[in-house]
């Protein structure tokens, strides 16, 4: 992005006109502050989704369906085989691993993106078990939510700490690059484990090299990617970004208009490219 | 179940050894002895004959899903695991009642085989409704017989003798050969009365660790401490003789029946209560070991015909006595073992049963020159053994080391790649290479290993940016990536395009320094045939 650039700052809901195009943001329940772009020209009505999920996040307004003409979707997850628990049975597991690892005198790390995911693991945390350290990056995702208003469990950033701190029994998020590096060498005994839609597949989850695998994601499923496409009802879905092939394939099966936007070396990046690459964020 | 389950994802989601016991051990004490029989049955690596053909599960999982075939496949090819694509894709079921693992054996898995389709296929949508994906998992791994997990059989021996306080070595002794998970056998596997050995019942195999080429044999101790034999290429068996009969053991302890004819009436002139350790070979007339190539004529034949029997002869190397008289005697050390060894083969004198001469060298230097012929005799090097050791159980460290000759290498260029499965699912990591005639590339061999996560990665990347052509899950690529493939050995084959079959083909090293032009041609490698 060029740093010259003027931004303008829109609520959600709110519109402004470009161009003769009606341009509005709305929540994209994604991450704090992601939203879905509404466009309007002529009473034709166009929305890209953006990242996106459903569902409840304590950390962000929740995505919510927009009717549309034509609707630009992600497809990260856009395999049957995606199909994410509800948000207290992963917040349970997370605990439940916790209280185990403090009970073996062990620390817990857990990795998850630094801004968004991050937030959203700390908010599911519960804080009587123990104390929650966070990763430099994280710690920084943590202020930016904490100004806004949001509400998250207290943290301590690791670096502010000795030496020769003890972290048995607690729990430290951090970013997944720090995974397997000397960094971790301070926390004594460890148990590690990644926070990721991708750890839905035993695979991913065992190439990650860590102790445990939660299927935590900020992208929406195979059952609600389908779902916002029935809210949203569009003549036309575009598919983009992730398994884009596939979701237009059954899609059009279905029998709605659906076409794939990306190029074929995009989207053969970003498919499962994208976790075999390490890369962070789902992806994104 | 459940608790099976939970045993299954506590061993999968760990690499320590202490937690893994840990957790077996912790399953075996609260477990029924049937079910502990049918959990060892399992870890061990047994597993149910197919019960369900996995087309029909595939069909049922898809119709269950309200998905099409095609994406059926397509989640398959992403999660490159059946059972774990057959518990993904159905919508998560819910448990009504907690079986136990031998109920589900016995009257919900075994019994399909039997079914009418329709039946089966009745029985195996009721299980999905029953199971969350985790439980379903570890079900859909038991139907498929695909059950696996990583422990191997000596760390559930260690567990158990742990749990049960009868020494691993006797748990390891009675899990050897053919068992039926009952109730009477986890009994008698445990019973602390060591007083039994069935007739046929073979003693766990020692095995050879690798010894580092590079660095050589001096890291390990000086050669006056060791014997060397030729590490030959054949079958690895247990010859048992015992209450007038006999029986042959492979070292996948499978019991080979009416395969060995020769060797079966050789053992006949075995004094009762002789367990002899040693390798099958197919041989020439004049007594010199034939190459694998040959042998392998005479595997996986139900029954052997005359002709074969002339042409490829085969005889057994014996290198090892563990029993003598009626007697174990694996605690006794090698070189005493050795005496007795060749002192009963010597008696026996029968040219289907010869004893594996040690090669003689007093020195390091000495075997190294040896080895460096090991081709000529059709070994694959050197087996170097310390004189003062037991007969050990396993993979231990220390007593028994192969030395391999160098291998075969060869630049070859990557043109076929292919998603792998397990942890490499959805990575292209299954490769085929090819070497140069004229202008044309020829695949002559297939490689999965050899190179590092982060190099796995850059092949994946290249392959998605660079396909020319889909067939299926097999892309072909712009040939452009130069390894250098290591192999044991090489034979001619009409099967492959190239006329050759290479074996144990591994990458050595990713040639980044060589273009795709710069690879071997296929005339330099069958020059490597020694016909």
């Amino acid at each position: 992005m060029n740093h010259d650039a003027e931004f303008q700052f829109l609520p959600y809901g709110e519109s402004i006109k470009i161009d003769g195009v009606d341009v509005s943001f709305h929540p994209a329940g994604h991450m704090l502050g992601s939203a879905q772009v509404r466009l309007e020209h002529r009473g034709q009505v166009a929305v890209v989704t953006g990242d996106y999920k459903l569902g409840n996040d304590p950390t962000c307004e929740s995505w919510q369906p927009l009717s549309c003409h034509l609707l630009v979707t992600e497809s990260t997850f856009g395999l049957p085989v995606y199909r994410w628990e509800d948000e207290q049975t992963t917040a349970d597991a997370i605990n439940d691993w916790w209280r185990e690892s403090r009970d073996e005198g062990k620390c817990c790390v857990l990795y998850g993106y630094a801004a968004g995911k991050s937030q959203r693991l700390l908010a599911s945390l519960d804080p009587s078990i123990g104390p929650i350290y966070t990763h430099g990056a994280v710690e920084k995702g943590n202020e930016a939510y904490r100004k806004t208003g949001v509400d998250l469990p207290e943290t301590t950033f690791v670096g502010s700490l000795e030496r020769k701190h003890d972290f048995t029994g607690g729990i430290v998020v951090a970013v997944p690059s720090a995974n397997g590096t000397p960094w971790l060498r301070r926390f004594g005994r460890t148990s590690t484990a990644m926070a990721s839609g991708w750890m839905a597949v035993r695979g991913a989850r065992r190439r990650r090299a860590v102790d445990r695998g939660f299927v935590v994601s900020d992208h929406v499923d195979w059952p609600s990617l389908l779902k916002a496409v029935e809210l949203c009802d569009p003549e036309t879905v575009w598919v983009t970004h992730g398994y884009s092939a596939t979701v237009a394939r059954y899609l059009q099966e279905l029998g709605r208009e659906a076409h794939v936007i990306d190029s074929r070396t995009r989207s053969e990046n970003d498919e499962d490219g994208a976790q075999a690459s390490g890369v962070e964020g789902e992806g994104s | 179940m459940i608790r099976f389950a939970e045993l299954y994802h506590a061993l999968d989601s760990t690499t320590k050894t202490n937690e893994k016991i840990a957790a077996m051990s912790s399953y075996f004490v609260a477990a029924p002895p049937l079910d502990a029989a049918w959990a060892t049955y399992f870890l061990c690596g047994n597993k149910l004959r197919r019960l369900v053909p996995t087309k029909l599960l595939r069909a049922w999982a898809a119709e269950e899903a309200s998905i099409p075939s095609w994406l059926l496949d397509e989640s398959y090819h992403a999660v490159g695991d059946l059972a774990e694509t057959l518990s993904l894709v159905v919508p998560p079921g819910e448990i009504r009642t907690d079986e136990s693992l031998s109920y589900w054996v016995e009257h919900r898995l075994l019994p399909l085989r039997a079914l009418d389709e329709q039946t089966q296929r009745q029985f195996v949508v009721e299980i999905w409704k029953e199971t969350p994906a985790k439980l379903r998992f570890v079900v859909m791994k038991l139907i498929t017989g695909a059950f696996r997990v990583g422990v191997s059989k000596r760390l559930v021996t260690r567990a158990i003798a742990q749990q049960s306080g009868v020494s691993a070595d006797v748990v390891s002794h009675r899990l050897m050969g053919n068992w039926t998970p009952t109730h009477d056998f986890f009994a008698s596997l445990v019973d602390p009365d060591v007083q039994d050995t069935l007739a046929s019942q073979p003693y766990p195999f020692c095995l050879a660790h690798p010894l580092n080429i590079e660095e050589g044999p001096q890291p390990i101790g000086d050669a006056e401490q060791f014997v060397a034999e030729w590490k030959w290429d054949g079958i690895r068996g247990q010859v048992i003789r015992r209450s007038g009969q006999t029986f042959i053991w492979s070292r996948g302890e499978e019991l080979m029946e009416n395969r060995w004819p020769e060797i079966e009436s050789a053992a006949e002139h075995l004094p009762d209560g002789t367990v002899l350790d040693g390798e099958i070979l197919a041989v020439a007339s004049d007594g010199n070991v034939l190459p694998f190539g040959q042998l392998q004529r005479r595997i996986g034949r139900k029954t052997i015909g005359k002709k074969l029997l002339s042409e490829v002869p085969v005889v057994f190397h014996a290198f090892d006595l563990l029993e003598h008289r009626g007697v174990d005697i694996r605690q006794q050390r090698f070189v005493k073992r050795r005496g007795q060894l060749e002192q009963l083969l010597g008696d026996c004198d029968h040219p289907h049963l010869k004893i594996t001469e040690l090669v003689s060298g007093e020195s390091w230097d000495e075997w190294a020159e040896v080895r460096e012929r090991s081709r000529d005799v059709n070994a694959e090097g050197l087996m170097l053994k310390r004189k003062d050791a037991a007969y050990d159980v396993g993979r231990v460290r220390g007593t028994w080391w192969k030395w391999k000759v160098q291998p075969f290498t060869i630049d070859a260029v990557l043109i076929y790649a292919q998603k792998g499965h397990g942890k490499r699912a959805s990575l292209f990591t299954d490769y085929t290479f090819a070497l140069w005639d004229g202008d044309q590339l020829v695949p002559f061999a297939k490689a999965y290993s050899g190179l590092d996560d982060k190099e796995i990665r850059q092949v994946d990347r290249f392959v998605r940016q660079n396909t020319k052509d889909t067939f299926g899950p097999v892309r072909s690529v712009t040939p452009t990536l130069v390894m250098e493939l290591a192999f044991e050995g090489l034979q001619r084959s009409t099967r492959h395009k190239s006329g050759v079959a290479t074996r144990f083909p591994r990458i050595l090293r990713w040639r980044h320094d060589k273009k795709a032009e710069d690879a071997n041609q296929l005339g330099e490698l069958l020059e490597m045939l020694d016909d």
